[in-house]
């Protein structure tokens, strides 16, 4: 049978000219790159290079790079490291409620601990958080305020350069500094991560949304910026995180960076659109999220009375791969976060089906699609009481 | 799939025995919510002290519509008697594998049968 991949959001493949990129620095070039030998050295190089690479790519300085096991530290590393070095007895941090869970419940933690305030920030209906709604959380106490650039789940685009110019215009004014965080793991394959232009002091990144390995990411830091390390041991990355450097992974992740602008699916918005457009002559079906403000790569869509496992499943039959907000595939039987934040009902949440696009996603695979889903929604609703 | 729920699961969800509604049913019993997302339906015929006919309607995951087809198969053409011993974990167990946090699927098909004799006792 053949298989369609539409859940690009939770992770890609990895580029082939990446894995050739990475394949000399398992077996050949193993060297620890702290090593002074030449084959520490030969391993030092291909880190040094990489992360060149990466920052001209976010237009910062190579020592304001961290890399990290990926997204989850990163968030990790920014939130905690900015709350632990702050002088302030009890920091505020705001955020929105809307999250990746590396954030939230790191923050959530960090609360129910003690250790600091939170204002969580409601995105509108349209899953868009407003700035003025940030402006008015701000606190004499505030330290940090972490925003996602592009939702994981609706795709919404947050305005953070909008966000991070407000913050720098209030600084100027005040003696705690408002540090700016922004999780980008869902915006670097479409969208400008240029850390000046964005006017961020903490961006996450990630590898393998961007066909990149698993294992690899980032947390730029602004270098006027106090965070605490929160891995010890030997010193690498600027102290900031410890653990011999992971060289096969920094080199795919620069190659991943280095593809993104020439991989792009072009016409990409075109298929995502289409997708949306005929997914939603399905009777009873809404697109959640604003469609103006929205990545590219993403379709997230509720249709009433079918549950999103029951509907996973029977794409999965058909060799179609998605993802579904409902409770039953969260294990914790809690729909999602994101679509209750929007003001959704429980019902319109466990109906939720997300298809993200891809650079290998082509118009036959949206034709399949558009095809199969009336049929699996009207047989779904037949079974149900509510037909 | 295949790591998520047994093939008895997977056939059950595919090809539902029982599915359906009675127009003429002795009894009927609704449980679970939209809220939590799986809602149960369950008609029974009932003829001398048997379940003569018993169909359901789920709106629910996999889990949950696999539950109504197994528990309807394991009460049909039982007494009332036998049929209100019925329990979820009897369900469970011809399930076979499938993750633990969908237990409650069993616990509303069992329900849903008890609901549904429930509502027959009454109306007798």
């Amino acid at each position: 049978m053949k298989r369609i991949y539409l859940d690009h959001s939770a992770t890609t493949s990895v580029d082939p000219q990446v894995l050739e990129a990475m394949l000399p620095y398992f077996s050949e070039k193993f060297g620890n790159a702290s090593s002074v030998h030449s084959f520490g050295q030969e391993a030092r190089g291909a880190v040094d290079n990489s992360r060149h690479a990466i920052a001209e790519f976010l237009n910062c300085k190579s020592t304001e790079i961290i890399f990290t096991s990926g997204g989850s530290e990163s968030d990790n590393l920014a939130i905690k490291g900015v709350v632990e070095e702050s002088e302030i007895e009890k920091p505020h941090v705001v955020t929105s409620s809307f999250e990746h869970h590396a954030v939230l419940d790191t923050i959530k933690e960090l609360e129910l601990d003690g250790k600091i305030e939170v204002t969580f920030i409601n995105p509108n209906k349209d899953g868009l958080i407003e700035v003025k709604d940030i402006e008015a959380a701000i606190k004499p106490n505030t330290v940090l305020v972490s925003i996602m650039y592009v939702n994981n789940e609706i795709g919404t685009v947050q305005p953070i350069r909008a966000i991070g110019q407000m913050l720098e215009k209030l600084n100027k004014e005040r003696e705690q500094k408002v540090y700016f965080h922004a999780d980008a793991v869902q915006a670097a394959e479409y969208f400008d991560m240029n850390v000046d232009t964005l006017h961020v002091d903490l961006l996450t990144m990630s590898a393998h949304k961007i066909y990149g390995p698993k294992g690899i990411g980032l947390l730029y830091v602004r270098s006027d910026v106090p965070i605490k390390h929160q891995i010890v041991g030997g010193g690498q990355e600027y102290k900031k995180r410890a653990g011999t450097e992971n060289v096969a992974g920094i080199v795919g992740f620069a190659k991943a960076v280095e593809l993104i602008e020439e991989s792009r699916n072009q016409g990409i918005k075109e298929k995502r659109d289409r997708l949306i457009d005929g997914l939603l002559k399905i009777p009873n079906s809404q697109l959640n999220g604003s469609k103006e403000f929205r990545s590219p790569a993403n379709v997230n869509i509720s249709f009433i009375n079918a549950e999103g496992e029951a509907i996973l499943l029977n794409l999965d039959m058909e060799g179609i791969a998605a993802s579904t907000g409902s409770a039953c595939t969260s294990g914790s039987l809690e729909p999602s976060h994101v679509l209750l934040s929007l003001g959704l009902k429980p019902e319109q949440c466990h109906g939720s089906i997300r298809f993200t696009l891809g650079r290998e996603t082509i118009e036959d695979e949206i034709d399949s699609v558009l095809e199969i889903m009336p049929d699996i929604i009207e047989k779904l609703r037949k079974m149900s009481p509510f037909n | 799939m295949d790591n998520l729920y047994s093939e008895k699961v997977m056939d059950h969800f595919k090809n539902p025995r029982n599915l359906g509604e009675i127009a003429d049913a002795d009894g009927v019993g609704t449980v679970g919510n939209k809220n939590c997302g799986d809602v149960m339906k369950i008609y029974i015929k009932v003829e001398g002290d048997k379940i003569a006919d018993i169909k359901f309607q789920t709106l629910g995951c996999g889990a949950a519509i696999a539950s109504s087809s197994i528990a309807t198969e394991l009460v049909k053409g039982k007494t009332i008697e036998e049929a209100l011993k019925l329990t979820s974990k009897q369900i469970a167990e011809q399930m076979g594998k499938f993750p633990p946090a969908k237990y409650h699927c069993s616990i509303l098909a069992e329900e849903g049968i008890k609901k549904a004799i429930e509502d027959y006792q009454k109306k007798k």
